[in-house]
């Protein structure tokens, strides 16, 4: 068996950073080590820190800098200016899109080109993958709920020509909803937000009564407050051949995280230390029970 | 048979619960004109202990319903991984040796295998499948040919009107019932904290991670070791489903995702008649046969006031009395139908 190093993902940035923030931080990504870097608003149609047309600029500086750059959907559509902007994004020609809803499935498969299913997308089995792959699926990502062990029979019987990519470092993406959580925290209307979501570039941490915090609200978004950290399970990852690994950003420490696994991957460093190392510096523990098919927020590396 | 098209001449359909055979047949007597059930095992998004049908009690359902001349829809609405696949299989084809009216479908396993295999047997993509807009919803029927949507509980009723507008099959939307707020088949909160989701397994929130403890602070309901909520003396308590409880966010305790509420859109329904909704869905198969009466009966009575004279129909106070005993919470709410609650 032939074992290719995986690329490195950077994920579409979740949170509401103001253009400035947006933009310095890509500055910085285009120098690290990642393959592939995702980019667009997925989560809140009312932020638009960058318009279209500077997405698409910084999509061409990015590539220029030799990054393969994606462009990913909304994850939640509701109104008829999402689907205008959703038809935008797809008719686009320079660069691949990600697809967040099944709507953008439709309007890419129609098209005829290559995409990405994302976390939105709900690929359980090699049964939903071959079909959607027979649309064009060229990489699809894992639902983050999904073990090792259901990844590894999706591998054994996967379909010739996709690249599988895991989440697999990040404030796990949770759930989706009509409502905005950031808004009503604040006791404002969604319609009247004040985009309060640009004062919490990591959102906002929520709490059991007894101090345990355990979910971060995004606006309409919720999240894992812990952060998935797959660093210590490189070995396992490569032996089931995964093609990518998405690193989702946070405001801080990306730039770390993002050299820890570059190094891990080209044996420099361990992987069960480096990911211990990182761990020690979150403000709410890491997780990694998905992987290992537990509750989610379990953390269950075990201690070298 | 065919699903009614969206068409505001056509009568709105009346799809019930059932969680049993008792629930089925009081949902038919009390003027259901369709009722959905799911099989024992997690191929439905209601896999609870005690819960659901067998192949003869299914086959018991369907002929009472068909004598009735009312429908049976069967939820095949869970994500099925490599390893179980066989089970969704042979449910598609147990709800066609069946005979019933529809299967309710969300993965696309599912919907490929049925319509491949069964080109004859309806679909309905499920409320599971997550289709908020009307390109999803064309995906869905260019690909499998599915006659019916229900909707997510997360659209205005403007949104409502705009993705019926513009969809290709009929649309079904929630009317009254346990409220999720999170986009449905997108909502991985309870396997965070439990490890079973509705995707994956067919629950939320499950009852064996729940726990109720009387303590010195008051009754305190856990999920999966969480502390989900705390009452007072006096104070009702819930089930701790994971986007009901008390938390707290920057210092402030409070419902903070949602409380425990009800959705109930008695009101809307003149609005949803008008636009030509082809049928309303009340939630709760895992609910009483009780339940399935008392809501049977007030959603039958409303639905057939509105069509008599929709311009003067209003909810009586007694039907929202009767619904408000069965309320999660006691407490009902217009949900995301009312962009206020957004």
């Amino acid at each position: 068996m032939t074992e290719s190093i995986p690329k490195l993902a950077l994920g579409p940035v979740l949170y509401y950073w103001t253009k400035e923030t947006l933009l310095a931080f890509y500055e910085r990504m285009s120098a690290t080590a990642v393959d592939i870097i995702y980019l667009g608003e997925t989560v809140c149609s009312k932020r638009r820190a960058l318009h279209f047309e500077e997405w698409l600029e910084l999509a061409e500086r990015l590539q220029a800098a030799g990054k393969e750059v994606v462009l990913s959907t909304l994850a939640l559509l509701e109104a008829e200016s999402e689907i205008k902007s959703l038809r935008r994004l797809c008719e686009n020609d320079r660069f691949t899109v990600e697809a967040n809803d099944m709507g953008a499935v439709r309007l890419l498969s129609e098209r005829n080109v290559p995409f990405v299913l994302g976390t939105g997308i709900n690929v359980y089995s090699n049964r939903t993958l071959s079909f959607l792959v027979g649309l064009n699926a060229k990489r699809w990502v894992m639902p983050v709920e999904l073990s090792r062990h259901t990844l590894a029979s999706i591998q054994a019987q996967r379909p010739a020509d996709v690249e599988t990519e895991v989440f697999a470092y990040g404030r796990l993406p949770l759930a989706y909803s009509a409502r905005c959580f950031t808004a009503r925290h604040h006791n404002l209307p969604k319609d009247d937000c004040q985009f309060r979501c640009l004062q919490y570039p990591e959102g906002l941490p929520l709490s059991t009564r007894e101090g345990q915090t355990f979910l971060a609200i995004n606006g309409i978004q919720t999240q894992s407050a812990q952060t998935y950290n797959l660093l210590s399970e490189l070995a396992e990852l490569r032996e089931l051949q995964v093609d990518v690994l998405r690193i989702s950003p946070q405001a801080e420490g990306t730039d770390t995280v993002v050299e820890a696994f570059a190094a891990c991957l080209h044996g420099e460093r361990d992987p069960v230390k480096a990911a211990q190392t990182i761990n020690a510096t979150l403000p709410y523990g890491s997780c990694d029970g998905y992987w290992r098919g537990q509750p989610g927020l379990q953390e269950m590396m075990e201690v070298a | 048979m065919s699903t009614p098209a969206s068409n505001s001449s056509q009568p709105l359909e009346l799809v019930c619960p059932a969680g049993n055979l008792p629930s089925l047949k009081t949902a038919i007597e009390h003027g259901a004109d369709s009722v959905y059930i799911g099989f024992r095992d997690d191929t439905n998004a209601r896999h609870f202990p005690g819960l659901n049908f067998d192949t003869k009690t299914a086959a018991q359902g369907v002929q009472y319903a068909h004598a009735k001349g009312r429908r049976v829809f069967v939820a095949l609405n869970t994500f099925p991984q490599p390893a179980g696949w066989e089970r969704w299989q042979r449910a598609v084809d147990q709800a066609v040796e069946l005979g019933v009216d529809a299967v309710i479908a969300a993965d696309i396993s599912v919907l490929d295998y049925a319509s491949q295999r069964h080109p004859q047997l309806p679909l309905h993509l499920s409320v599971q499948g997550s289709a908020t807009n009307y390109e999803a919803i064309r995906f869905y029927h260019e690909r499998f040919g599915i006659r019916r949507v229900v909707l997510p509980r997360v659209l205005s009723l403007p949104q409502v009107k705009h993705v019926l507008d513009h969809s290709p099959v009929g649309i079904e939307v929630f009317g009254f019932g346990g409220l999720c707020i999170m986009v449905e088949g997108r909502c991985l909160l309870s396997s965070y904290v439990t490890g079973e989701s509705p995707n994956m397994c067919g629950v939320c929130s499950p009852a064996k991670a729940v726990r109720w403890e009387e303590t010195a602070n008051g009754l305190e309901t856990r999920l999966g070791g969480l502390l989900i909520d705390r009452y007072g003396p006096g104070e009702p308590a819930g089930y701790p489903t994971l986007c009901k409880g008390r938390f707290t966010v920057a210092g402030q305790t409070s419902y903070a995702i949602e409380e425990p509420t009800s959705l109930n859109t008695l009101a809307l329904l003149p609005d949803l008649q008008q636009m030509g909704i082809a049928a309303i869905k009340i939630e709760g198969r895992q609910r009483s046969p009780a339940y399935v009466t008392q809501v049977t009966k007030v959603w039958r009575a409303a639905i057939d006031a509105c069509r008599r004279n929709p311009a003067t129909y209003a909810p009586k106070p007694e039907w929202l009395r009767e619904l408000g005993k069965v309320s999660e919470g006691q407490q009902t709410t217009l949900g995301a139908y009312h962009r206020t609650w957004q």
